[in-house]
């Protein structure tokens, strides 16, 4: 036995109760990658694709993990799944650790790859079921009920004697998710689920892992390069890149630490020249419509009251930045430094 | 280990399934393999007819020897086409990553499918050429229920000594991104060595004793030695024990790289 109840006083990352259901502690993972610089001479480079990255996980927190292409996230998946095997650090998840105990682990996660399917592709989709079934050893009358559920939610009703290399993107996708919940898991981490998918199916999908979250209080780690899936689902999200855990927080406050800036659409009753109010700059001039861009973390009311004091105001409208926006200058900046 | 069985009896019946669903497949591949044991089968004749009792056959039992040769061709994979395409596949894209997370064991995951891959065949693609190829041809057929039952045995030993050699082939796809060429050489040492084009017992000299003491010899020559009632009594223990000796080494030999394996699969990424 690991001696896990020892460790859980101490607190890493940024949440440190005692619901913490996935810890890592300076995690890393370090590739030999060779490559072919000559005629039998290889170069051997040591590439850090996660570099000391700490974070807990409560139970029933559903957080996002975004990241540009080779960031590290799947990397990140892939140890708390245990396929991978940290090169340093503490790893636990549900007080297991992945790589030495995976198949104990696997009774209590559940994971979706957007791009990849454990569906059974020849046969119809409930065969892939009742694999489940047994794989996982699920007591009879909970796999009924749990397949009940997610038919009904996931609306596979029509789809279950199907071959599943004839379903659609978005109907196999839903299929994958039940896939992965008929054993009850405790943690469910999704790779990318809505990739590809149609507006109607990202909507279902996303409604599906609310309810999921809310009523059976499945802890969700999400990775995605869709932000609307962040913004719909996530009260928290962390951003990697080149390894490194850059932003763990609330998702509004990752505009602060983007620099982000708000716009305020400014309708005056004439064409003027640009606005001058100090904190804000204008951005663009239409007529008689002006955007002035301000700091995001900034309150607007004053810079409202001070034009309104000093020009003819007509309407306006605050918008809100977007936060892909934020998050590439978020890379570009830590970045090129 | 009563769940774990009933897993993999789902996983063999869902690997049988699977290829009962390719209904034209099946019928194409009848077709071919009852053409070829046709041209086979005139071939031996000729053969036979210029050099009686060659190799410890009569006339008989050598068009016996082809028509078994056809019915088992698809079983035990001679041409490969079994699960090791799959799982090349899947290696290739790295889609083996879910088969690893899974709870269950990769090598028995694989050798459950391809076993009811091979009960599928047997049934569907290994008794129809028989019965065609005994319509046309006198066969030397055993009359008695024992020699069938025993011949079975050899099947069975045959499809896992198959199996094994096969899930070697397939990991190496691992070290080898292009898995083709490793498959290609497996299916010309198999065409050769199982006794698939001749009978391994026509071969003179040291190439006769190597190729009967190959593994591949257990695929072909020696469950249609055991069908035509030349291994009986202890010669069949012993050729059984042959058979289950290959296959332990080999399936130990596929676990000990597949743990190799499984620690590279990694670099791939994705």
């Amino acid at each position: 036995m690991d001696t896990d109840t020892s460790d859980s006083g101490i607190t890493t990352g940024t949440d440190g109760r005692d619901g913490a259901l996935i810890r890592l502690d300076r995690v890393e993972k370090v590739f030999d990658v060779r490559r072919k610089t000559g005629f039998l001479r290889r170069e051997r480079r040591r590439v850090r694709a996660v570099d000391s990255i700490s974070f807990t996980v409560s139970r029933g927190e559903m957080v996002g993990y975004i990241g540009p292409n080779g960031a590290g996230k799947s990397t990140t998946i892939k140890m708390l799944t245990g396929i991978l095997t940290p090169s340093g650090g503490h790893l636990r998840v549900a007080g297991i650790d992945p790589s030495r105990e995976r198949t104990r682990l696997a009774q209590r996660i559940g994971v979706v790859f957007g791009q990849r399917t454990t569906l059974w592709w020849d046969l119809p989709l409930v065969d892939s079921y009742r694999l489940m079934h047994r794989m996982y050893r699920i007591p009879d009358a909970r796999y009924a009920e749990n397949l009940d559920r997610c038919v009904e939610l996931l609306e596979l009703g029509d789809l279950l004697d199907v071959p599943v290399r004839q379903l659609s993107l978005g109907q196999r996708m839903r299929g994958d998710i039940a896939a992965a919940l008929l054993h009850d898991p405790e943690v469910l981490y999704l790779d990318e689920p809505t990739i590809g998918l149609d507006v109607v199916s990202k909507v279902r999908v996303r409604e599906f892992l609310r309810d999921l979250n809310a009523e059976r209080g499945t802890t969700v780690l999400l990775t995605t390069h869709d932000l609307s899936d962040i913004e719909q689902l996530c009260r928290r999200v962390m951003v990697i890149d080149h390894g490194r855990l850059m932003y763990d927080g609330p998702l509004t406050g990752l505009h602060e630490v983007g620099e982000s800036e708000r716009t305020l659409v400014v309708d005056l009753e004439r064409e003027l020249p640009p606005i001058d109010v100090g904190s804000a700059r204008v951005v663009k001039v239409e007529g008689p419509r002006q955007w002035l861009a301000f700091p995001a973390a900034q309150s607007a009311a004053p810079l409202v009251a001070r034009i309104a004091a000093a020009y003819p105001l007509v309407d306006l409208s605050v918008r809100e930045p977007d936060i892909e926006a934020v998050i590439s200058r978020m890379y570009a900046g830590k970045t090129t430094s | 280990m009563k769940g774990a069985g009933r897993l993999y009896a789902a996983v063999a019946a869902g690997g049988f399934r699977r290829y009962a669903t390719y209904r034209v497949a099946t019928a194409a591949g009848v077709f071919t393999n009852t053409v070829f044991g046709m041209i086979l089968a005139y071939t031996y004749i000729a053969l036979w007819d210029e050099r009686p009792g060659l190799g410890g056959y009569d006339q008989a039992q050598a068009v016996t020897y082809v028509w078994v040769g056809q019915g088992l061709l698809s079983v035990v994979a001679v041409m490969g086409g079994g699960f090791e395409d799959e799982l090349i596949e899947r290696i290739r894209t790295g889609d083996i990553a879910i088969d690893l997370y899974r709870p269950a064991d990769l090598q028995l995951w694989w050798l459950a499918a391809d076993a009811g891959r091979a009960g599928f065949q047997l049934l569907g693609r290994g008794v129809l050429p028989m019965v065609l190829g005994g319509l046309v041809f006198r066969l030397a057929l055993p009359g008695d229920a024992g020699t069938w039952a025993a011949f079975l045995g050899a099947v069975l030993l045959g499809v896992l000594v198959s199996f094994a050699i096969r899930y070697l082939v397939a990991l190496a796809a691992f070290w080898f991104m292009d898995g083709a060429g490793v498959q290609q050489l497996a299916v010309l040492a198999g065409l050769f060595f199982s006794g698939m084009t001749l009978p391994l017992n026509v071969f003179p000299g040291a190439l006769g004793e190597l190729a009967r003491v190959l593994p591949w010899s257990s695929l072909i020559q020696v469950p249609a030695d055991v069908l035509l009632g030349e291994r009986t009594g202890w010669a069949l223990l012993r050729t059984y024990a042959f058979q289950a000796a290959w296959a332990a080494g080999l399936l130990a030999l596929g676990r000990l790289i597949q743990s190799a394996a499984t620690r590279r699969v990694v670099v791939q990424g994705g």
